[in-house]
Parts: C-alpha cells; sequence; structure tokens
C-alpha cells in the first residue's frame, strides 16, 4: 500500500489512515512489518469471510434457481450455516490411508492453499490498495497459480488409490489445457498497457470514451472476447462448473479429494475459493477496469467499494453459470480449450495488435476499425464452432 | 546480503542433492522441484524479478508436470519407480561427481570475478521486452520455431496411427 | 447462431432466481414444520374407533366387536377382546362392545380394508403421521382409548364421508323408529278390537308369525 493523495475522498482514504494510526504507534524499524503483517492479516481476514460467506450465497443462489430456498434454518436466511460447516470440517475425523504417502499426503492441501493465498498479492484493491507492487505483477499471478497443479498431482499419488490417481491426472490434464487460453487472453490487455503491472494496467483505462462509456478493456472488441475467453479459462481454472470434472460426485468417487476428509478436505475447497476469487479478482483488473467508477457521477463510491461491487458480480455470474450449465466430459473440456480456445486467442491476440496499429484511424474510419475488428474474432468463432459442432449440434429426438 | 544467498544457495544444492539420493523416482521429482523454486528465488534476490517468476511458471508448472508425467506413463508399477541400488554404483557415482566438482571449481576460481559495489541494471519488463525485440530478435525467432516443431512433433507423436477405415463400420 | 442455446439457458435460470422471491409457481416448497400442506381429503394413514359423543368416548363406540376387522386385515394388526355384558347402542339395541381393541400402527399398513368390511361404520382412516415414539413396540401400539375419536373429528377430516354415513345411519334409525312404532300400533289395533268367538279362537295360542 502507498501513501494517499491528499486530494481523495474521506472515505478512500480512510482504511490508510487507519493503517497509518496503527503502525505511527511503533518504532521506525518495526513499521515495515507491521505494515506487512496488517495487509497479511486483513486479506486472510477478508478472503476467508468472503469464502466462507461465498459458500452461503452459492446453496442460496443455486436453492433459487431451483425453485426451493437455500439453507435457512442456521440463524437467519442461513447465515451461521459457513460456521455449521466449518464446525463439521473441523469434528470429522481425519481418516489418512495406511499405504498413502503420509508427508505427500499431509503437504498437497498446505502446498495448494499457500499457493493459492500468494495470488492475492498483486491485486490492486483500490486505488491505494496494491498489497505488493510488483514490476511483472501478471506473470507473478500466474506463476503462482499454476504451481498449484503440482500439489494436485501430489494429492491425487498420495492417496494410493488408483482411481484418485486417474483423476489427479485428468484434473491436471485439465488445468495444464486451460492455462494457454487464459494467459493468451492476457496478452492483448498487457500489449495495450505496455507494462506487466496490474496497478499500471488499471492506470491504462483511465477516462471515459465519448464522455459516457469507461475506457475499460472489456469495452474494446479486443478486451470482449479476451473476457470471454478468459473467464470460461478461469472456470476451468478452479474447477467450476462446467468444468468440475475433477471434483464432481458423480466422477471417479471425488476425484483426487477421495482419500481426504475432515479439515484437508476444507482446505482443498478453500483453495479452490480462492483460486476463484482470486481470477475474479484479476479479471476485474484485467478487463473491468479493476477499482475504477463507470459513472463520473458516481465516484463517491471509494475505490474498494467498486472494485468488491465488480467481484461480486463475477463471482455471482459463476454461481449462476454452475447453476445453468451441465457438466463437460474430459475429452470435450480438453477439446473446447485446444480447438476452439487457443485459435480464438491466437486470432484475438492478432486483433488486438490490428487494433494498436490502427489507433490512428479518426472520424468515419473508427467504425471501419470497430467492423474489422469484430470481424476478425468473429468470423473463425462462427467458422469453428459449426466445423467442432457438427453431427453434435442441434439434436434431433425421435420418439418411439 | 550473503547470509541470505548462502541460505538461497544451501536450500537449492540440498534439495538437489536430496532428490538425487532418493530412491522413489517421484519423490525425487518433487524435491528437485524445490531445488528449482531455489533458483528462482535467486533470480528474485538478484534483481530480475522477470525471470523469477518465468522460471516458477515454466520449471514449477509446467516441466515438473512433464517428468511426472513421463516416469508415471514409463513404469508399470508403483515398485518399479524406486530404482536399485550397488555398492559399484556408489563408488563410480562418487568418482564422477568429484571430477565434475574439480572442473567446475577450478572454472570458478580462474575467472577473476570482482565484485564492485554498484547498482545493478535497471531490468524492467520492458527493457527485457526491448533487448528480446530488438537486438536478439533473430534467437527469439529460431526458438519460437523450435518450440513450434517440438509441439507439433508431440501432437503427431500423441495422435497415433489413424483408425482402420474397414472396423467399426456395420 | 452459435451460443445463443446457452443465454438462453442463462435467461432461463435468471427468471426462475428473480421469480422465487415473488410468486408460488417458483418456489414450491413448504416450510415445515411451519407451515403444513392441505392434505387431499382422500388421504389416509391408520385407522381411528369412531364415538358417537365426545363426552362418553367409551360408551358411545359404534363398534360392536364383531372382529370382523380384525379377521381380513391383511398384517393382521388388529386384537379384539369382546366384553361380556351387553349396553344399548344408537337404535337402542343391546350389543357387545370390545373391551380392548388396540391396532400395532408399526404393522398397520394403511390399506383401509378394515374400513371396508365393517358393517357398523365404526373404524374409519385417520390422517395422522406425526406420531413418532422412542419406543419400538409399545410406542406404536394403540389402545382403545387413544382411538376412539368423536364423529365431529371424522366430519373435519372426511366431509363427504362422514355426511354420507351419517344420512344413512339417520335413515336405518328412522326406518327402526317407523317399523317399532307400526309394530306398536299394529299390537294395539289388535288389542283393541271386539273379541269375537273366531276372533277369540284366532287369539287361542298358536305358533307366532314369522316377524315383519
Amino acid at each position: 500500500m502507498s501513501a494517499a493523495a491528499h486530494t481523495d475522498s474521506f472515505l478512500e482514504r480512510a482504511p490508510l489512515l487507519a493503517r497509518d494510526f496503527i503502525t505511527g504507534r511503533l518504532p521506525e524499524p518495526a513499521r515495515w512489518t507491521a505494515n506487512t503483517l496488517i495487509t497479511i492479516a486483513l486479506l486472510l481476514a477478508a478472503f476467508g469471510l468472503l469464502f466462507a460467506f461465498l459458500t452461503l450465497a452459492e446453496r442460496k443462489i443455486l436453492g433459487r434457481v431451483q425453485n426451493r430456498p437455500g439453507p435457512n434454518r442456521t440463524g437467519w436466511f442461513g447465515l451461521l450455516q459457513p460456521f455449521a460447516d466449518g464446525v463439521k470440517m473441523l469434528t470429522k475425523e481425519d481418516l489418512v490411508p495406511r499405504a498413502s504417502d503420509q508427508v505427500l499426503h499431509y503437504l498437497a492441501p498446505v502446498a495448494l492453499l499457500s499457493l493459492s493465498i500468494i495470488t492475492f498479492a498483486v491485486i490492486p484493491y483500490g486505488r491505494h490498495m496494491v498489497p505488493v507492487d510488483l514490476d511483472a505483477g501478471v506473470l507473478y499471478f500466474f506463476a503462482a497459480g499454476s504451481a498449484t497443479e503440482l500439489s494436485i498431482f501430489m494429492a491425487g499419488w498420495a492417496s494410493h488409490n488408483k482411481y484418485a490417481l486417474l483423476a489427479a491426472m485428468r484434473a491436471l490434464a485439465q488445468l495444464i489445457s486451460y492455462e494457454l487460453p487464459l494467459l493468451l487472453s492476457v496478452v492483448p490487455v498487457v500489449l495495450a498497457a505496455g507494462t506487466l503491472s496490474t496497478s499500471g494496467i488499471v492506470d491504462a483505462q483511465h477516462g471515459w470514451a465519448w464522455g459516457v462509456v469507461p475506457r475499460w478493456n472489456v469495452f474494446t472488441p479486443w478486451g470482449a472476447a479476451g473476457f470471454a475467453i478468459f473467464f470460461v479459462s478461469s472456470l476451468a481454472e478452479s474447477n467450476r462448473s462446467p468444468f468440475d470434472l475433477p471434483e464432481a460426485e458423480s466422477e471417479l468417487i471425488a476425484g483426487h479429494l477421495t482419500e481426504y476428509s475432515g479439515f484437508k478436505y476444507a482446505l482443498f475447497f478453500m483453495a479452490e475459493y480462492f483460486g476463484m476469487c482470486a481470477l475474479s479478482g484479476m479479471g476485474v483488473t484485467l478487463f473491468l477496469g479493476g477499482w475504477r467508477s463507470p459513472l463520473a457521477a458516481l465516484e463517491f463510491i471509494p475505490s474498494y467499494g467498486w472494485f468488491t461491487l465488480k467481484l461480486l458480480a463475477l463471482l455471482g455470474c459463476f454461481i449462476w453459470i454452475r447453476a445453468t450449465l451441465p457438466r463437460l466430459r474430459i475429452d470435450q473440456l480438453t477439446r473446447l480449450a485446444w480447438k476452439f480456445l487457443v485459435p480464438l486467442a491466437l486470432v484475438n491476440l492478432g486483433m488486438a495488435a490490428f487494433w494498436a496499429l490502427s489507433a490512428g484511424w479518426a472520424g468515419p474510419l473508427q467504425l471501419a476499425r470497430w467492423a474489422v475488428a469484430l470481424a476478425i474474432v468473429a468470423v473463425p468463432f462462427l467458422l469453428l464452432g459449426r466445423r467442432l459442432s457438427r453431427g453434435v449440434a442441434p439434436r434431433t429426438y425421435r420418439y418411439a | 546480503m550473503n547470509a541470505v544467498l548462502a541460505v538461497i544457495a544451501l536450500v537449492t544444492v540440498a534439495s538437489a542433492a536430496v532428490a538425487l539420493s532418493r530412491r522413489n523416482l517421484l519423490h525425487s521429482i518433487l524435491i528437485l522441484a524445490g531445488s528449482w523454486a531455489g533458483v528462482a528465488v535467486f533470480y528474485f534476490w538478484a534483481g530480475s524479478q522477470f525471470l523469477a517468476f518465468a522460471q516458477v511458471l515454466v520449471y514449477l508448472g509446467a516441466i515438473s508436470m512433464a517428468a511426472l508425467f513421463a516416469v508415471l506413463l514409463t513404469r508399470h508399477s508403483r515398485d518399479d519407480v524406486a530404482g536399485a541400488s550397488s555398492h559399484q554404483r556408489a563408488v563410480y557415482a562418487i568418482l564422477t561427481g568429484i571430477a565434475v566438482a574439480a572442473v567446475l571449481l577450478a572454472a570458478v576460481a580462474r575467472t577473476p570475478l570482482t565484485v564492485r559495489p554498484s547498482a545493478p541494471p535497471p531490468l524492467s519488463v520492458r527493457e527485457l521486452g526491448y533487448t528480446l525485440m530488438g537486438s536478439h530478435a533473430a534467437a527469439l525467432l529460431v526458438v519460437g520455431v523450435l518450440l513450434t516443431v517440438a509441439l507439433i512433433g508431440a501432437v503427431v507423436l500423441a495422435a497415433g496411427d489413424p483408425p482402420d477405415p474397414k472396423e467399426g463400420e456395420p | 447462431m452459435l451460443g445463443i442455446g446457452l443465454l438462453q439457458g442463462l435467461a432461463v435460470t435468471a427468471r426462475n432466481f428473480l421469480g422465487s422471491f415473488h410468486g408460488r409457481s417458483r418456489y414450491v416448497t413448504t416450510e415445515y414444520p411451519e407451515e403444513r400442506t392441505q392434505l387431499p381429503e382422500a388421504y389416509r394413514n391408520f385407522p381411528f374407533l369412531v364415538t358417537e359423543s365426545p363426552e362418553d368416548p367409551m360408551g358411545t363406540l359404534r363398534c360392536v366387536a364383531c372382529q370382523i376387522c380384525e379377521k381380513e386385515c391383511p398384517p393382521q394388526c388388529i386384537y379384539i377382546v369382546k366384553s361380556r355384558d351387553k349396553k344399548p347402542d344408537a337404535t337402542g339395541k343391546m350389543q357387545l362392545y370390545p373391551a380392548v381393541f388396540d391396532i400395532d400402527t408399526a404393522v398397520c399398513m394403511s390399506c383401509q380394508i378394515c374400513v371396508e368390511v365393517c358393517p357398523f361404520d365404526a373404524i374409519k382412516m385417520d390422517q395422522v403421521f406425526e406420531i413418532a415414539a422412542t419406543d419400538r413396540f409399545s410406542g406404536l401400539l394403540l389402545n382403545r382409548n387413544t382411538l376412539a375419536k368423536p364423529n365431529s373429528y371424522f366430519h373435519s377430516l372426511h366431509p363427504t364421508d362422514a355426511a354420507e354415513v351419517d344420512g344413512r345411519l339417520a335413515a336405518a334409525r328412522k326406518a327402526a323408529e317407523e317399523k317399532a312404532r307400526a309394530a306398536a300400533a299394529a299390537k294395539a289395533a289388535a288389542a283393541a278390537k271386539p273379541q269375537t268367538p273366531a276372533a277369540q279362537s284366532a287369539q287361542a295360542p298358536k305358533p307366532s308369525p314369522p316377524a315383519a
């Protein structure tokens, strides 16, 4: 976190003032450590609570979509449900198979969770609220995210269960396949912003086009397509429906989590939800303008408030998609990644290059620029889609 | 400064040594991943963030996976993963190790490494990008072609034989 | 266009989500036990014995311990012990009554055969399902005290059936009364006639005519 500018509103500066108040009472050498510790504690508390209430929100929203209330017995509207679940997870017996690799079995959820949590460090939560402002922040985020895949393998291998191992292999294949479209959809953003730093990318999305439309990346042709690809890939990277083959109840028992019970199981789910929150946070930062407000009139809402709203909206979309779409098979999802998303992401990159090169076109040429850009991505989308779904869709049902 | 470097070096070399001594191949690979992480921390300490994160992304995220898949797909049973050891092998290993260490130490000792207290050059990602695309563009393109050829080769190998048109049709 | 199906699906779920906050069509849960659904009239679960008046349940049971239901019950969950003495029933006739009438609801399968075969409309189907007990054997064995429920309760459960039964029983009672009155009137008329020798000889003891 950096120092606040004095021109910001009080709400904007309030968290920083509070932090300075606390660290100001400590001697000078301890200030940086205290600052870091406060940041860490706040992040863990905030995302821990978000995780807890996200599980409840998911169950309630899924219930409402399915014409039933979600949990509403524990506390008002089921608000104590996450804590009841926590108690349940803590008090369950922790079974470890005797033939399993004890060290790896123990380390897998630990490694997964720690690597998922460190990705939170580079997301700008507010105007002056980046925990660590790295020059290569985006790369750091995806590097830490890709290192989590090793722990999934560890979980599957250490269980000494051939079904868990097979499922871990499938989960690994899914995660590796979707890394490519994820990273490729981010490259145009870096291209446009000229920096890998996350706060730099949010800074580059300032201003309003034609006075009304904010200059967020999602309102450009390459940003819209890139956001769609990023969104689908982040669904797959966090093992969410419709890509939740690794953890689905009807698939290979529980996949690589089969031999985990009690708190370790809870840690795996915590890591999954943290991954979801981190990827949503990164999506907000890269494509939706980060902490920027969409209208100049609404800037009285502080920047961290806007970030939270956008994050919750994306998480709501995750839950909405879970409520709607059926699960994909492993061959369907790998085919989607390699044959559909990767070519489209590459085409998107080319279109972003065209967009950057044609920045000088003005006046009526702007329309031509938009038309060409949209055509560059829409034509392969339609053609590839038609080609890949030939013989599969639309389904005709013949009744006996 | 030197203490930090010593710790990083110790972790890296020690995990590599432990990885080599393990009998279980998968344990070796996972401990070696720790060594690669140590190298990444070294790059970070030396001031190159980009290289550190690229090291994590490539080695811990991809190469470890490749090594694990290679071991799992080529071993028939769990017991096959551990290798057989023998006394003779240990002797030869130690001799070879001593020879390689001697060569490396001689090379390092002969090179004049004067340490000047100067600020590290600014190595932002932007500079890196300009250098790669500017003076080293040819190398970058060659590496790109190499990777593409490797990818195509992998796909061809993995695709297997085309299905026999005679079977499967009623 | 490609992808339209996905968006239509998302629209359907969104409509369900928003519709579940107003309107019963998209929110079909009844939150038991605070709310209960209205059971249909023909719903049945375990029998009960009908009594005419709630003040004296044991004295006004319609059941006359004929034991037909005990014999017809497929899982044999009814146990009846006849009384030694008789007491008058609703029409005034002296009838037996059940000293012991037990139904084991753990065994009863609610098939309604006992109701169908009862000639006295004494046993009818109840609609209770919240009689969970802590003891597997005696907790679910209902005796005649717990089984006896008044006719007003029967009306509240099965209005049409109860109305029909009441009508039938009232008609039977009226017919019995009519017959008794007609027999009394015929007897009185025969007693009031003048005594002719033919009538006197006709009045001599002779085998009684068959009952009317």
